[in-house]
């Protein structure tokens, strides 16, 4: 399938080297060029330079025939903005939403975003971990 | 009426302080600490230190009772959240965005914020209103009814000067409300004739705006 991963920071980079490691078509988004160099070297996929709550850049990145699209920047509301647009412009099927903020997560849980929250994901391990240790 | 702003830059400054004076219960909520203490040493208790996308910052300033959430902070995706997390956790029943993008008019729009203010957009249609030679300018935008309120200069070698009204194809979605000729006013009415330099004020439909600018002959 192919995939459009806006942020290309450690996790938006692994994602894409495993995405594009499975065989699928990748497009990474970051406004930085630096980013990029946390891609794996064989990389086969596009790097699209831009901000990505512009639907322009989404376009370049060809939002317009991607069958999933990823938001892992390090902004809780950019990631929000461009899913939703992802979603309900260019109506992309599958779209996944990274969320900092456990609140925000569930409000737009509720409204209808597919969303992960590593916080309270990560919280929940190391909970598990120390709870283990006893 | 209860309001509350999100952003303490120039924009909620200046609106929180007009608010004020006319009377309303305003709150403005800036996160940044420097620009916090400047603003509370003018507005005392009306500024709170915080974010207003965050849901516990804005239970603690009461926002399920506010009328009206504004947001104007310069990042068009946190004006966007701010709306969004009102109407959805507080049920705020009006929210206003600040545009920083005026591309981003129709995202807002679809993703259910009541009202979008795009000065970028307002201070272009009031330069071009000021360039000597431009014809047709866009005044306001009553975006509801789908309206735009145009100023149109006819140039004197349009076509329809020294025509009556009636005798002009107008597009059907477009009317000529007023025409200023030198300092006076005209409310036109069929037989009224368009002279050159007629300023004309028209109301028009988003679509029938090339129809318009056709039949008045002018060209951007």
């Amino acid at each position: 399938m192919k995939i459009v991963i806006l942020g290309c920071g450690r996790v938006g980079a692994a994602l894409a080297t495993m995405m594009d490691r499975a065989g699928h078509q990748v497009s990474v988004i970051d406004y930085s060029n630096e980013a990029f160099r946390r891609l794996d070297p064989k990389f086969n996929g596009d790097t699209i330079i831009g901000n990505g709550v512009d639907e322009e850049v989404m376009i370049r990145a060809g939002i317009k025939d991607a069958d999933a699209f990823a938001a892992v920047t390090n902004g809780d509301n950019r990631n929000i903005m461009a899913s939703q647009i992802a979603k309900e412009i260019f109506k992309v099927k599958k779209v996944v939403c990274r969320i900092y903020d456990p609140i925000r997560e569930s409000t737009y849980n509720e409204l209808g975003l597919e969303t992960i929250c590593p916080t309270v994901i990560g919280a929940q391990m190391l909970f598990e971990a120390l709870e283990n240790n006893k | 009426m209860y309001i509350i702003v999100g952003g303490g830059g120039d924009v909620g400054y200046y609106l929180t302080k007009s608010l004020l004076n006319q009377g309303h219960e305003v709150l403005l909520l800036e996160k940044g600490s420097a620009r916090f203490q400047a603003l509370s040493d003018e507005l005392g208790q009306s500024v709170v230190r915080g974010d207003a996308c965050e849901a516990r910052t804005m239970e603690e300033v009461g926002a399920s009772r506010a009328d009206i959430v504004i947001a104007v902070t310069g990042e068009d995706d946190d004006n966007l959240v701010i709306c969004q997390m009102a109407k959805k956790r507080f049920n705020v029943g009006r929210t206003i965005a600040r545009l920083n993008n005026p591309k981003n008019e129709l995202i807002f729009q679809k993703l259910g914020i009541d009202v979008t203010v795009s000065p970028t957009k307002s201070i272009l249609s009031l330069i071009e209103a000021e360039i000597p030679g431009s014809t047709f300018v866009t005044l306001m935008t009553l975006k509801r009814a789908g309206l735009e309120i145009m100023e149109i200069r006819i140039p004197a070698n349009s076509p329809i000067v020294g025509k009556t009204l009636n005798t002009i194809n107008l597009p059907r979605s477009g009317n000529i409300a007023l025409i200023i000729r030198d300092k006076e006013y005209i409310v036109p009415t069929a037989d009224t004739k368009i002279l050159a330099n007629d300023e004309v004020y028209a109301l028009v439909s988003r679509e029938g705006e090339e129809a318009l600018r056709t039949a008045l002959g002018t060209t951007s």
